[in-house]
């Protein structure tokens, strides 16, 4: 079974988690002078990373913490866990810490 | 039966009509319904933890996945701001108001949840491998030794899971309508050791 690293419990079974999508986007400080075409990037352009991306995850049977974590698309690797607030480490495939 | 209707009173505890057990001693899994308890979700900043490391009579100050206290009243730590704090049924009040004067000043929520949940042991030296039936963590001595205590899943179910001592006896708490579920989940994995159970 794949493992994921919580940064509050350690590390715990997948199917305790829910993926929450790309991390680390910002929501626009005032929305209303955005055109529709920007606030629509906003809401649904995403990145379509292969190898190194930054998803939100949620521990839902677990502390219910939502955290951040490194994972490489291609192998479906996690290279680093990290609590939302943290920057973004500087990691490449091959680079795990957990 | 089971009685699942969501008004189900809190003194209620999971009414079987027996131990799910042979009465001898050498039975390799015993699971048993818990009457009932009172039970309440505390939330609390982690920052708001200094200076109110007790409260009612347990200790809030304790490592996440951790429990402390005794079977009479505990403290069950879920998550950095979140704890399941188990008392005597009878002691529900008491245990509120002692929160109330610990916390004082601080910003919390203290909600009375003893009849959502519904409490099951599970003993015996297969216990662990019963759980592990449907419970993907590890529960070897190593890595859940006695005082662990965490929210998981058990099948589909989502639980919490306790270990309370050496025996091993583990305590899992799932939430009332999903009381069925759990515990038929349990003695279907349990015939595999026992099958006597009915
Ligand atoms: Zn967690």
């Amino acid at each position: 079974m794949l493992l994921v690293t919580c940064p509050y419990c350690g590390p715990r079974p997948e199917i305790e988690f829910r993926c929450g999508g790309e991390a680390h986007i910002a929501r626009p400080a005032e929305p209303s002078k955005l055109s529709d075409k920007e606030w629509a990037e906003f809401l649904f352009v995403r990145t379509n990373a292969k190898g190194v991306f930054a998803e939100r995850w949620n521990h839902a049977h677990g502390c219910q913490r939502w955290f951040n974590a490194l994972r490489d698309t291609a192998s479906d690797r996690f290279i680093q866990t990290y609590k939302v607030g943290e920057k973004r480490p500087d990691r490449t495939p091959g680079q795990e810490r957990l | 039966m089971l009685k699942t209707s969501h008004a189900a009173h809190r003194d209620l505890s999971l009414p079987i009509e027996q131990p799910v057990t042979r009465p001898d001693t050498k039975a390799q899994v015993v699971i048993r319904p818990l009457p009932a308890q009172a039970r309440f979700s505390l939330r609390l900043n982690e920052a708001d933890l200094e200076g109110a490391q007790t409260a009612a009579g347990v200790t809030l100050d304790i490592p996440i996945n951790t429990r402390s206290g005794s079977a009479e009243r505990s403290s069950i730590r879920l998550g950095p701001n979140e704890w399941l704090l188990t008392g005597p049924y009878d002691d529900a009040e008491v245990i509120a108001s002692q929160i109330d004067a610990a916390l004082s000043g601080r910003f919390y929520t203290l909600v009375d949840v003893s009849h959502r949940n519904v409490g099951i042991t599970v003993s015996g030296r297969r216990a662990a491998e019963v759980l592990n039936s449907g419970c993907p963590l590890d529960l070897a001595e190593a890595a859940f030794p006695t005082g662990m205590a965490t929210r998981t899943l058990m099948g589909k179910a989502e639980i919490v899971l306790m270990r309370l001592d050496d025996t091993p006896t583990y305590q899992v708490e799932c939430w009332r309508s999903f009381s069925t579920y759990v515990r038929d989940y349990l003695i279907e994995a349990a015939r595999e050791f026992e099958p006597s159970i009915a």
